[in-house]
């Protein structure tokens, strides 16, 4: 913990603080953990954790030690580090909050501070899979639980009394026998000679004693910020000589720049110079695509200047690439059996026993993020030396990648994170910090890459394009006996390596296999698919498709046996049991099966829970429907409920949305609940809207004209938020994705209450017109 | 040279008329609390005030607003205080925030001209602000509270 009393004395603590590293990697030796402070989750006491999580497994694994998030400043303000990415879920302040929380500070005393991309001094930072809370609740309280017994001890001693007599409370240290009490700030220089006590013997606060945490009643930390105009997102950051630059990239993946003309845009005013941007083959992971730069003194002169290039491209392999065809690819591939997942009775003969089978081919095409900010970057690279501004939800992998584009040590690279103006999986990748980085070097000044709106639909790492095909085979009394679920879509992985056809492990886990019903003849398979553009994560991930796919079949199921959608899931769902698939290795985002099981009680909870307080079954107006769907993903499990209205045009709107989620013990009820609304629109928009196609290799859509979001006008008029309130140590699980999937389904199966219409293929569209 | 007040304070201009206003204020004025979204007005993340209308500034040239007066979200309330603002705060609209000063910036505009406005004005008026993070209840809850007394 860095006491700062007086930053000249901040040598003296150095010093001090290296004599505590030994005695602490002393402690670790014994248990069996080298590599300094990077602590495996797994090893923690059971006293001080009563779960596992998988953060122990992330690349630098967690750091537990208030010497690198916490510092008491002599006047009492307390700066505890954010060391994730904040794009809008709130982690920048909930993650502090936790530390607050549990070292007794007062929060309107604490400043949080951003953490450089540092993996060996934070821990992992990897801002994605709706980690951040789940993995860094015992940890963050692990931290604030050691600075307070610090503080503590610290007075104890000024006292001459028992550490057990005194106690920290709201940012005071008291002994309640004697009436005396001294401020943090006053204990601030005491404190940092005591030394750091071991994880194990840390009492952690009785949640019953807790101010904040469960509350929801702190705003974020960036509130007045933001809507002054005075907080800093990546395109914000300005250096002295800084230049402008925007990129002509080749507009099909793989493609490559044949020659370039750069006459015209060298007359635009404003326009000083134009170059060559190095580019990687494809597949190269989060690698530049190359290209031509136009630098100039602002923004607006860059783009002018790179619209007037005169360029001449090789498309390569993926020149064909064309939507239509492709889908009919996917379509036959998911007709013939494929790479068998996951195998329980048989399918294939329950199927062929059947009294009906019922068949739905489920669509959704390429999305691409839009986050509001396009992807934009500052570097300034001077000699072996490179400092980057940028709104990554990945600072480690970014600086270890700009290392390795300019062969430069690690050690020599800084990454300033600046607020992401969202990025939904987009900004896990650092291709346009590498941009920056690269020009920066050859021009031997600071510069700013702006991706423009266009760019970034045209050149982004989309969302894949799936087909999903379920059969589900049901006896005489309409119950299902067979399931047959083959996906077909074109893998993350196939950005990592060239040839991949099959899902990653990652990809299969989310809602392919790890499917709950209780139905005895279960096959899951993944027939053959090669991308032909560059594929990515995007919020919720494969997510998105599979809980279209299987809770329409429940919608499909109900309406082929003339029953209740919400009792047709629940029948399907079955009894309150732990799903263990027959799945070698099953990928359960990260987390230990022990700690994170399939548990159908929860999942039938939620869905009980919203049809309570969403009024199931209640009588909605003509020409209006209910649906319902219930997904578990990132290890929460969430159901909604949409009402939606269709009038004899077929323009569709959505009155309602009722959402109720289970997302174990949680930090920021305020906070989940933005996020689950804002995945009601995202979920929307996906349904209503998203498509991203392809012909000869180039993505048709350009803006938000053409590839178009939910706006207000037709945003639900209500979306109501249930959290369900955790049980004792129910670990905590990911909000900011698991509110998507169960959009579109719930909408889909409304829709056919409202019409009859049964709609498989996204986006809807014009289908309601017909 | 071409003269514009911005927030109250003129500022002069020798390059390129046709520059996008949006630019001039973010890379020319220093004054980035404008931002980028799309470039085509589409999404709203630009809008300033001139003369009590709201104006994308990603189309309209610096030579378009010579001798008016521009106001930005900087320029909005010399505290940060405007109802809207405050409104804004005590709904806990933003997300990510990227698009909350377009919003505010639309929202302001909206309400110098309709100081009550319905429902449904209020979701046709913002219609033209894309928030991807989808606040979009939050931002109608604040506008209806800033119309109402904060």
């Amino acid at each position: 913990m860095n006491f700062i009393d007086n930053p000249r004395k901040l040598r003296g603590f150095e010093k001090h603080i290296r004599v505590e590293k030994v005695s602490r990697r002393s402690i670790l030796k014994g248990l069996g953990v080298t590599g300094g402070f990077v602590l495996a989750a797994p090893v923690m006491s059971r006293q001080a954790l009563a779960y596992e999580t998988g953060a122990g497994k992330m690349p630098h694994g967690v750091v537990i030690d208030p010497r690198v998030f916490v510092s008491v400043a002599p006047d009492g303000i307390v700066t505890i580090v954010g060391h994730r990415s904040e794009m809008g879920t709130g982690v920048r302040t909930s993650l502090p909050l936790i530390v607050a929380e549990e070292m007794e500070a007062d929060w309107s005393k604490v400043k949080v501070q951003q953490a450089h991309g540092d993996e060996v001094k934070f821990g992992n930072q990897d801002t994605d899979g709706s980690r951040s809370t789940r993995h860094y609740l015992i940890p963050m309280r692990q931290i604030g639980a050691s600075a307070r017994t610090m503080l503590e001890q610290a007075a104890a001693k000024r006292w001459k009394v028992p550490a057990t007599e005194v106690k920290a409370v709201n940012h005071e240290v008291v002994h309640s026998a004697s009436g005396r009490k001294l401020g943090f700030g006053e204990l601030a220089a005491d404190a940092a000679k005591e030394s750091v006590p071991a994880i194990e013997g840390l009492k952690l606060k009785d949640p019953r004693d807790f101010r904040y945490l469960g509350k929801g009643q702190i705003g974020i930390v960036d509130l007045h910020d933001i809507t002054t105009g005075k907080a800093r997102y990546g395109a914000d950051v300005r250096l002295p000589g800084m230049k402008y630059a925007a990129i002509a990239r080749p507009p099909v993946t793989g493609g490559k720049l044949v020659k370039f003309e750069p006459d015209e845009a060298l007359k635009v005013p404003g326009v000083e110079k134009v170059m060559q941007v190095q580019g990687w083959p494809w597949p190269s992971k989060f690698q530049p695509l190359g290209g031509v730069a136009v630098i100039a003194r602002n923004t607006g002169a860059a783009i002018k200047g790179r619209d007037a290039l005169k360029l001449t491209w090789d498309d390569g392999p993926n020149g064909k690439y064309e939507s239509a065809a492709y889908r009919k690819e996917l379509e036959e591939a998911s007709r013939k059996p494929g790479l068998v997942l996951r195998q329980e009775g048989d399918a294939d003969a329950a199927l062929k026993g059947a009294d009906k089978v019922i068949v739905g081919e489920y669509y959704i095409p390429h999305l691409a993020h839009v986050s509001m900010e396009p992807p934009v970057a500052v570097a300034d690279v001077k000699g072996d030396k490179a400092e980057i501004w940028a709104p990554v939800q990945s600072p480690g992998g970014t600086r270890e990648d700009v290392a390795k584009t300019l062969g430069i040590p690690e050690a020599n690279v800084t990454v300033n994170v600046t607020l992401l103006g969202g990025g939904f999986g987009r900004k896990s990748k650092c291709d346009f910090a590498l941009e920056a980085a690269l020009l920066s070097k050859e021009l031997g000044a600071p510069v700013k890459v702006q991706w423009t709106r266009e760019d970034d639909i045209h050149n982004g790492f989309l969302h894949t394009v799936s087909v999903e095909r379920i059969e589900a085979g049901l006896d005489k009394s309409g119950k299902v006996v067979a399931w047959r679920h083959r996906s077909v879509a074109p893998s993350i992985a196939s950005t990592f390596a060239a040839g991949t056809v099959h899902q990653a492990p990652f990809e299969i886990g989310m809602g392919l296999v790890d499917m709950p019903f209780e139905i005895a003849n279960i096959s899951c398979e993944n027939p053959e698919a090669a991308a032909h553009t560059r594929i990515g994560w995007f919020r919720s991930v494969s997510n998105i498709p599979r809980a279209f796919a299987v809770q329409s079949m429940v919608g499909e199921i109900a309406q082929a046996t003339g029953r209740d959608q919400k009792e047709t899931l629940l029948a399907l769902i079955g009894s309150p049991r732990i799903v263990k698939p027959a799945v070698k290795d099953l990928w359960n985002y990260g987390e230990p099966f022990d700690s994170y099981p399939i548990d159908t009680a929860r999942l039938r909870k939620v869905v009980e829970l919203v049809a309570e307080k969403g009024e199931w079954g209640r009588q909605v107006p003509k020409g209006h429907g209910l649906g319902i769907a219930v997904h578990r993903s990132f290890v929460s499990y969430i159901a909604t409920i949409v009402e939606v209205a269709v009038d004899e045009k077929g323009k569709l709107t959505v009155p309602r949305v009722d959402t109720a989620i289970d997302c174990g013990t949680y930090v920021n009820p305020e906070r989940i609940a933005s996020q689950i609304e804002g995945a009601a629109i995202m979920g929307l928009s996906i349904a209503k809207y998203g498509e991203i196609t392809f012909k000869d290799g180039k993505v048709q859509q350009k803006n938000f004209d053409d590839f178009q979001v939910v706006r207000m006008d037709d945003s639900p008029v209500v979306t109501n938020v249930y959290i369900v309130p955790p049980g004792p140590d129910t670990p905590p699980s990911g909000v900011g994705e698991p509110g998507v999937p169960p959009l579109a389904p719930a909408l889909i199966n409304a829709i056919f209450a409202a019409t009859g219409k049964r709609i498989r293929s996204l986006p809807i569209g014009k289908q309601l017109e017909a | 040279m071409i003269k514009v007040k911005i927030n109250g304070q003129e500022q002069s201009w020798d390059g390129d008329p046709d520059l996008p206003l949006l630019w001039f204020l973010r890379d020319e004025a220093g004054l980035t609390g404008t931002k980028f979204g799309c470039g085509q007005a589409l999404c709203g993340a630009c809008t300033v005030i001139i003369d009590k209308q709201a104006v994308r500034a990603c189309i309209t040239s610096v030579n378009d607003v010579a001798g008016r007066e521009v106001t930005t979200i900087e320029g909005l309330h010399p505290s940060g205080d405007h109802p809207v603002q405050k409104a804004w705060r005590q709904v806990n609209v933003p997300q990510c925030g990227f698009c909350q000063a377009g919003q505010i910036m639309q929202a302001a505009a909206l309400l110098m001209d309709n100081p009550k406005p319905s429902h449904d004005q209020i979701r046709e008026a913002m219609a033209g602000n894309i928030c991807r993070c989808g606040c979009y209840q939050r931002i109608e809850n604040a506008v209806h509270l800033a119309s109402t007394g904060v």
